[in-house]
C-alpha cells in the first residue's frame, strides 16, 4: 500500500506543531472571512500571497487549504442566518436554510450544514486519495500536445464557468493573456513601454490583489448596503433524532453529486448543489415542506458544495487545472515557488502533496469542532458593520518586493 | 465587471442599453491594437522556432479586437452584464460614484505618500480613510486600529517573514 504509506507520511508532516498551527490559523481565518461581509476566501488567499515569499511551501498550502475549506463553512452560516449567500455555491443553501432559521430551527440548519460538510469533505478527500494518483499516472503518459490541450481546456473551462456570460469571460481571459505577455521573458521586451520595471513581467500577486482586493473594495463601495441586515439569533447547533434520520441520506447523495462535478473542469459547485436540491425535493416524503424550511434542502446542497471543493482540489493536484477562483489563486501560489502543479507533482513532490491532503482531513475535523460549539460567536460576527471589514481587507502592504513568477505561458 | 450599473430585472421592458459597456469594448480594442502594434516591432525568431515571437501576441491582440466588436454588438442588442452580489452589496440602488471617487482618492494618497512616509504611517491613513469614506464615523478609533494594523504588519513582514519593508521617515524609530 504505497498510497497509505505516503498518506501516513503526509500526516506525520502535517501534524508537526508549526503546520498544525497553520491549519488552525487557516480554518479560523477561512471561517471568519466566510462569515464577515466584504471579504471572501479568494480575496483572503490573494492578500496572503506575500506569505509565499518566506513561508515554507507546505505550510503556506496548508494555510490556504484551510481558508478554502473554512470559507465554505462560513458561507453556509451567512446563507442560513442572513439569507445572503456570499458565493454562488451557497445560493441553494439559503433557500431552505433561511426558511428554517426563520421558523426557529437555525440551530438544526447550522448543525446539518456543518456535519454534512464534514461528512462530504471527508468522503471527498478519501476519493482524492484513491483517485488522484491514478489520474496523475495516466496524465503523465501524455505528451506535449496533450498538455497544450489541457491548458486550453483549463482556459476555456474557467472562461465558461466563472460567471454567466461567456463573452465577458472571454474578454477577461484575453486581457489576462495580454497581461501575461508583458515582460522580456522570451529574450525581447514585449509590451514593456520601455520601462525596466516591467521587464520581469507583472507579478501574479499584483494582479490577484488588484482584482480580488482593490476591485472588490471599489465594487462594494459603489453598492454599499446602507441598512444593516437582520441576523437571526441562534443558540448552540444541535439535531434531534429525526433530524439525523432525515439528514444522512441527503449528505451521501449530495456528496455523490458534488465530487464528480467539482472534479470536472467545467463543473463547479452550482450545478451539483442545484441537482442535489431538486433530487431531495423529489425523494422527500413531505415535499410540501420544501420552500418552508426542509432540512433535506440544507443537508444535500451543503454536502454537494463541500464534496465539489474536494473534487476541485483533485483536479488542481492531479492535472493542474484550477476550477474555482480560490483554486486559481492557490495555483498561483504554487507557481511562485517554481512548482508547476500537474501530473508530475505526485512524483516530484510526493511529501508536499500528501501533506496537503492530510491537512485537508485535519482542516475538516478542526472545522467541525470549531463550528458546532462556536456557531453563536460566528453569528455575532455577521452583525459586524461592513464599513470596518472592507477597509481592513484593503490594508495590506501590496508593494512587497516583487520576484519574477511569470508562468510558462508566454 | 467594473463598468456595470445595477439594472432592475425587467423581462418585457424595452431594450436597455448599458452604455458603459461601449467604454469597455473600446478599452479591449485599444489593448488589442497596441498588443499587435507592439508585436509587429519584434525581431523575427530563429529557424529553430517555427512560430516565432510574434505569433502569440498577434493571436491575443486579434482576439481582443474581435471581442471588443462582439461586446459592442451584444451591447447594442441590449445585453447587460450580471452584477456580482455579495453580503454587503445592495444592487437595488445605482452605483455611488462619489464614494468610489473618494476611495480612489484614498488609494492614490497612499501610493503618493508611501515612499516618503513609509507603510507604518500611510497604512494607518489608508485604513482610517477607507473606513471614513465607507461611512464609519469613529475616526479616532479608526486611526488607532489602522496604526496598530500597519505597525504590526510592518513588523510581521520585517521580523516574521524577513521581508524588509522600507521604514522611510520612521527610520530608526521602528
Amino acid at each position: 500500500m504505497d498510497t497509505l504509506n505516503a498518506l501516513l507520511e503526509g500526516f506525520g508532516n502535517a501534524l508537526t506543531p508549526l503546520n498544525l498551527m497553520y491549519a488552525c490559523l487557516g480554518v479560523l481565518l477561512g471561517t471568519a472571512v466566510g462569515v464577515l461581509p466584504g471579504i471572501g476566501p479568494a480575496m483572503t488567499v490573494a492578500l496572503l500571497l506575500p506569505l509565499t515569499y518566506n513561508v515554507d511551501l507546505s505550510s503556506a498550502l496548508i494555510l490556504f487549504a484551510g481558508i478554502y475549506y473554512g470559507g465554505m463553512y462560513g458561507g453556509s452560516t451567512t446563507s442560513i442566518l442572513l439569507n445572503t449567500p456570499g458565493e454562488a455555491s451557497s445560493v441553494i443553501t439559503a433557500i431552505e436554510g433561511n426558511k428554517m432559521a426563520k421558523a426557529g430551527r437555525a440551530a438544526q440548519a447550522l448543525a446539518t450544514a456543518a456535519i454534512g460538510s464534514f461528512v462530504a469533505g471527508t468522503i471527498g478527500t478519501v476519493l482524492v486519495v484513491l483517485l488522484a494518483p491514478t489520474i496523475a499516472d495516466q496524465v503523465v503518459k501524455l505528451g506535449a500536445p496533450s498538455y497544450l490541450a489541457i491548458m486550453l481546456l483549463a482556459l476555456v473551462a474557467v472562461t465558461a464557468v466563472l460567471g454567466s456570460s461567456k463573452l465577458r469571460g472571454s474578454c477577461s481571459l484575453f486581457v489576462g493573456l495580454a497581461i501575461g505577455l508583458v515582460g522580456a521573458g522570451t529574450g525581447q521586451p514585449r509590451l514593456t513601454f520601455g520601462s525596466p520595471l516591467l521587464a520581469d513581467g507583472i507579478d501574479i500577486v499584483i494582479v490577484a490583489v488588484a482584482i480580488f482586493a482593490l476591485g472588490e473594495a471599489l465594487w462594494v463601495a459603489a453598492h454599499l448596503r446602507r441598512r444593516p441586515l437582520e441576523v437571526i439569533p441562534v443558540g448552540r447547533p444541535w439535531m434531534g433524532k429525526q433530524d439525523w434520520q432525515r439528514s444522512w441520506k441527503p449528505w451521501l447523495r449530495g456528496t455523490a453529486f458534488g465530487f464528480p462535478f467539482g472534479a470536472v473542469p467545467a463543473g463547479g459547485a452550482e450545478m451539483p448543489t442545484f441537482l442535489s436540491y431538486v433530487t431531495e425535493r423529489k425523494l422527500s416524503r413531505n415535499p410540501e415542506e420544501f420552500g418552508r424550511g426542509a432540512i433535506e434542502g440544507v443537508a444535500g446542497p451543503e454536502a454537494a458544495n463541500n464534496a465539489s471543493a474536494a473534487g476541485t482540489l483533485m483536479t488542481l493536484l492531479a492535472i493542474g487545472l484550477p476550477v474555482t477562483a480560490t483554486a486559481g489563486v492557490i495555483l498561483a501560489a504554487m507557481q511562485s515557488y517554481g512548482i508547476q502543479p500537474g501530473p508530475q507533482l505526485f512524483d516530484s513532490e510526493p511529501l508536499l502533496v500528501w501533506t496537503l491532503i492530510a491537512s485537508l482531513f485535519i482542516a475538516n475535523a478542526l472545522l467541525l469542532v470549531l463550528n458546532l460549539p462556536m456557531a453563536p460567536l460566528w453569528a455575532s460576527c455577521c452583525r459586524s458593520p461592513g464599513p470596518t471589514c472592507t477597509p481592513a481587507s484593503s490594508s495590506s502592504p501590496r508593494w512587497a518586493p516583487t520576484r519574477s513568477t511569470s508562468s510558462g505561458w508566454t | 465587471m467594473s463598468t456595470t450599473k445595477a439594472q432592475p430585472p425587467t423581462a418585457a421592458a424595452p431594450v436597455t442599453i448599458d452604455r458603459a459597456q461601449y467604454g469597455l469594448a473600446a478599452f479591449l480594442a485599444v489593448v488589442g491594437g497596441y498588443v499587435i502594434y507592439d508585436a509587429s516591432g519584434l525581431e523575427p525568431g530563429f529557424a529553430d522556432d517555427p512560430l516565432g515571437q510574434k505569433a502569440f501576441p498577434y493571436a491575443v491582440g486579434a482576439a481582443l479586437l474581435v471581442l471588443g466588436m462582439l461586446l459592442t454588438v451584444a451591447t447594442m442588442r441590449g445585453d447587460t452584464p450580471q452584477s456580482e452580489e455579495g453580503e454587503d452589496v445592495d444592487l437595488t440602488q445605482g452605483a455611488d460614484w462619489f464614494t468610489v471617487a473618494k476611495l480612489i482618492g484614498v488609494f492614490a494618497v497612499n501610493i503618493v505618500l508611501v515612499d516618503f512616509l513609509g507603510w507604518a504611517i500611510t497604512g494607518a491613513i489608508l485604513f482610517a480613510g477607507c473606513a471614513g469614506v465607507l461611512g464609519s464615523t469613529t475616526h479616532l478609533r479608526n486611526i488607532a486600529i489602522g496604526a496598530a494594523l500597519s505597525v504590526s504588519t510592518w513588523y510581521g513582514f520585517y521580523v516574521g517573514l524577513g521581508v524588509p519593508i522600507p521604514p522611510s521617515i520612521l527610520d530608526g524609530v521602528l
